[in-house]
Parts: C-alpha cells; sequence; structure tokens
C-alpha cells in the first residue's frame, strides 16, 4: 500500500541576499515517520521549515507532495490556490506561539470548527461535536468549549492550536518548536498527546525544534544544521548518542544535566 | 564450503556479526582518535543466547549499542534478520527495532507523565495491536514482574531502580521479538523477580529469540547463556 515517500525535498535553498537561510537541502519523508530538525539560533532551521510549508519563497530546489491521485507534485510551483487548499487540507502548521496559530477572538470551539467549515462541513451540530471531541482528544473541557483562547492557559493554547490544525486529518505536520516557552509539566503532556496522535492518525511530522530532549522522545530521525546547511542525519538515538560532526558533538556534549 | 551448505547455515543464524570495527572521534578534544572494536565476529541462531564478557571497557555496551544501530559501525557487516544494521537506512532500523530486534538497556527512558501501563503497551501499539489487547498483555507481565498494581497509573520516571528495570523488561518482553538484547537484565532484582527475569528469558529462547546479553551475574549466565564470547578479542591493541 505504502508506494513511496510522502514529501520530497530536492536542494532546497534560500538566501537573504549575499547570506545564506539555507542551502542545497534534501531529504525524504516516509508516511509515518517523525524528522527533527535542530540547530542552534540562526542556523536555518525556521527558514528551511517556513520554505518546506510553502509560507516563504525558497531562491532554488523543489518541494514534493504525495498528492494521491496526482503522484509527487511540487508545491513550489504550484498555483498559489492550490497551495492554500492543501496548506489546510493535507497540511498543517503547529506554531511555536500559538497566538500565531490561532484567532485569538474567536472561541475554541470555533477555532477548531472553523476548519472544518474551510473543507466544506455544513452541518452546525456536526461541526459542535467534532470540535467538543477533539478539544477532548488535547484534554481541553467540553465546558471551555465556548471561551476565547485569551482566557487559556499557554499550555492549553498550545494544545488547542493543535487540535486546530488536525480537526481535518492532514498526513504531514510542520512543527516550529511546538514545546517552546512552556512549563518542563506541560511539555511532558504535550509531547505524550503528540506522539499519541501521530501513532493513531499515522501522520508524517517535521518538527523543528532546539530542544534535543524534545526531539529524542519525538523524533524518528534528525537533521542537524549549522550555517543553513545539513552537517549531519541519521537515527534520532544514533546521532545523539554517536554523533559524527564536530558540530553535532557540542551540541550533544552542551546540553546541562539534570 | 559447498553454496549449498552454506545457504543451510544462514538460515540458522538470526545475527550475523562480521569484520566489525569501531573509532569515536571527538573533533572538540583535538581530533582524538579512540579505536574501540576491531575484528569482531559473532554469529547467533534462533533459540540461542549468546553472553558477551569482558572487563568494565572491554566493548560490551558498545557492541550490543551498534547491533541496535544506536552506534555507527565503521567497518564490516551487522545482519539481523536480514537487514544490515550497518548499512541500513534510518527507516529500514525502525521498522526493524519495532518488529524484530528487541532491547532491555540499563536505563528506561520515557516520556515523563506517561503512566506505566502505557509505557509498556507502546511497543504493540507501535505495531498496530488494538489498544485494550496491549494494555492487557502489559498488565499482564507487569503484575508476573510483581510491580505492585497501585503503581500501574503512575509514571515510572519516580520509582525506584529495581522497579524501573521491571518496567524495562516489561517493554522489551511484551512483543516477542525474533532478537533480543540483554543490558544487564537481572541487576538491581531481588531473587524473586530475577527468578520471573530468568524465566522470560527461558521462554523466550524456548520460542526461537535469538538473544545477546550482558550479565554480570554468573549464576544467571551460567543458566540461560548457551554460549560465551569475550569482546577483548575485538578489542584493538591501543598505542601506548
Amino acid at each position: 500500500m505504502i508506494a513511496g515517500p510522502l514529501f520530497r525535498v530536492e536542494g532546497l535553498t534560500k538566501r537573504y541576499g549575499a547570506r545564506i537561510g539555507c542551502a542545497d537541502v534534501s531529504f525524504d519523508l516516509w508516511p509515518g515517520e517523525v524528522m527533527g530538525i535542530v540547530g542552534e539560533s540562526g542556523s536555518g532551521k525556521t527558514t528551511l521549515l517556513n520554505c518546506m510549508a510553502g509560507q516563504l519563497a525558497p531562491d532554488a530546489g523543489r518541494v514534493l507532495f504525495d498528492m494521491r491521485d496526482r503522484g509527487m507534485v511540487d508545491t513550489v510551483t504550484m498555483s498559489e490556490p492550490d497551495r492554500r487548499r492543501l496548506a489546510r487540507t493535507d497540511w498543517a502548521f503547529v506554531h511555536q506561539h500559538a497566538c500565531d496559530g490561532l484567532r485569538m477572538g474567536v472561541s475554541a470551539g470555533g477555532n477548531v470548527g472553523e476548519r472544518l467549515m474551510a473543507v466544506g462541513a455544513r452541518h452546525y451540530g456536526d461541526i459542535r461535536a467534532a470540535a467538543i471531541d477533539w478539544l477532548d482528544r488535547v484534554e481541553i473541557a467540553a465546558d471551555r468549549v465556548d471561551d476565547r483562547p485569551r482566557a487559556f492557559s499557554g499550555g492549553m493554547q498550545q494544545r488547542l492550536q493543535i487540535a486546530r490544525n488536525l480537526v481535518t486529518g492532514p498526513r504531514l505536520v510542520f512543527m516550529d518548536e511546538p514545546t517552546g516557552g512552556l512549563d518542563v509539566s506541560v511539555q511532558a503532556r504535550l509531547l505524550d498527546l503528540l506522539r499519541g496522535l501521530v501513532r493513531e492518525m499515522g501522520l508524517s511530522a517535521i518538527v523543528v525544534t532546539h530542544d534535543l530532549a524534545v526531539v529524542r522522545l519525538l523524533a524518528d530521525r534528525l537533521m542537524v544544521m549549522k550555517d543553513g546547511r545539513v552537517v549531519e542525519t541519521g537515527l534520532t538515538d544514533q546521532v545523539l548518542d554517536d554523533p559524527q560532526h564536530g558540530y553535532t558533538q557540542l551540541l550533544v556534549s552542551s546540553v546541562l544535566q539534570v | 564450503m559447498t553454496a549449498a551448505r552454506h545457504g543451510q547455515e544462514r538460515e540458522k543464524i538470526m545475527i550475523q556479526i562480521d569484520n566489525v570495527g569501531k573509532e569515536f572521534v571527538l573533533h572538540n578534544q583535538g581530533g582524538a582518535v579512540i579505536p574501540v572494536m576491531a575484528g569482531a565476529h559473532l554469529t547467533v541462531a534462533p533459540g540461542e543466547c549468546v553472553a558477551l564478557v569482558g572487563a568494565s571497557g572491554a566493548g560490551k555496551s558498545t557492541l550490543m549499542r551498534m547491533i541496535y544501530g544506536n552506534y555507527l559501525c565503521d567497518t564490516g557487516a551487522i545482519r539481523v534478520g536480514g537487514v544490515d544494521v550497518a548499512q541500513a537506512s534510518p527507516r529500514e532500523i525502525i521498522a526493524l527495532r519495532r518488529a524484530v530486534l528487541g532491547y532491555v538497556s540499563q536505563f528506561l527512558r520515557v516520556v515523563p507523565r506517561v503512566p506505566t501501563v502505557d509505557v509498556v503497551a507502546e511497543p504493540l501499539l507501535a505495531l498496530g495491536v488494538a489498544a485494550d489487547t496491549a494494555r492487557a498483555r502489559a498488565c499482564a507481565l507487569l503484575a508476573r514482574l510483581n510491580v505492585p498494581e497501585r503503581l500501574w497509573s503512575l509514571s515510572p520516571t519516580t520509582f525506584s531502580g529495581g522497579e524501573q528495570q521491571r518496567v524495562n523488561i516489561a517493554r522489551g518482553f511484551v512483543h516477542p521479538y525474533p532478537a533480543l538484547l540483554l543490558d544487564e537484565p537481572t541487576a538491581s532484582l531481588d531473587a524473586a523477580n530475577r527468578e520471573v527475569v530468568l524465566g522470560l528469558i527461558e521462554e523466550a529462547k524456548a520460542r526461537g529469540a535469538a538473544i545477546v546479553g550482558i550479565f554480570h551475574d554468573e549464576g544467571a549466565r551460567t543458566r540461560v547463556a548457551d554460549r560465551e564470547v569475550d569482546v577483548r578479542a575485538f578489542t584493538p591493541a591501543r598505542a601506548a
């Protein structure tokens, strides 16, 4: 049934003037795989993520996605309406700051429900029921469905953002520091939630983070970036336990132990 | 050896290590090169348990981590059920670990706050086993390993060393892996639980699992291991 990769990046490059954002990045992502991208601030990981997710136009390279009946299609050269449709159906994007991914003036239920309406759902009762079901899956009580995200804690906002993004059943989720800025106890709960959703929905995900503990627990594979380039890739635990590149060795050995 | 005979021999081998070598290069410490293994050979048949022996630092855990794909090989081949771990892509190693190759390490590494029963059931859920079946099997194994039932709904991160060890063992035995790596499975266990773990290892052998183990517990080693392999034979000559 699984014929090939879900997502393929070829020679992806983005420059800011003379400066390199990311350069010549290539990899395949298969259905059900979670890939972590790590590197310090300024290493180009967020630029790469935005180029892959169609939020930033790359200078060179292709970003191919398996469009089922149409096969692998380059999303860089795809028409704007097609790319927008993709972004709200098969793709999802979880922002570091929930306020970038939520509509803060709309109720929690509305935040989830409007995604369903965007893909054609029209029956109010069904939409509300689906929204409540998803709030429950991300551990937000049903009696908060009419509250606005502003009244939520940071961890709840992040869980609401995840519900809003996953309600339409995407196949690929881009995540930018999904646990950044949260208390460690809230991070753990979010990680467990994400792992369960990835497993149950067969999701593929690309997670950008600077937190090596997060990728160890969440990602199957790892890509290490420095100065816009990929310096090392491999199985997550192999890269962290037996890093080959000097920069990865430095990153791994710099983590504070608790 | 004729080709036909060679084929038969291979059928009987689950884990095969040929001429494996490794060195660590410490780029941030003057590029120091530390050779840790050279010319390692090892075969394990289904139903067989091979114990790695040798002093601390001789490379027992290193070899085990290389079989699991946790450490890279510089030379040689490590075939586990037809997959060469030394050459395989991450995707192939993930699939191998999911269905074929289990590993009980000395340390439990889990997402904090996840209940013990889910920690143990996770390998089955990853294989697509239904949640209630997976949990039932996890509970049965936790009970057999004498982990008190009141702890099952709690995260194992706060458990004692011996309890964490048993949770780790339960994870390693919850799915009938055809190949198993055991790093000190009876360390920090009392006599009764040691007996349960040795029983699990004997059952795994009886169903045909190929096992590589490190046992400092000599009695355990004598009881479950069919052969001993001294890894000092694979330790590279050290520059003085």
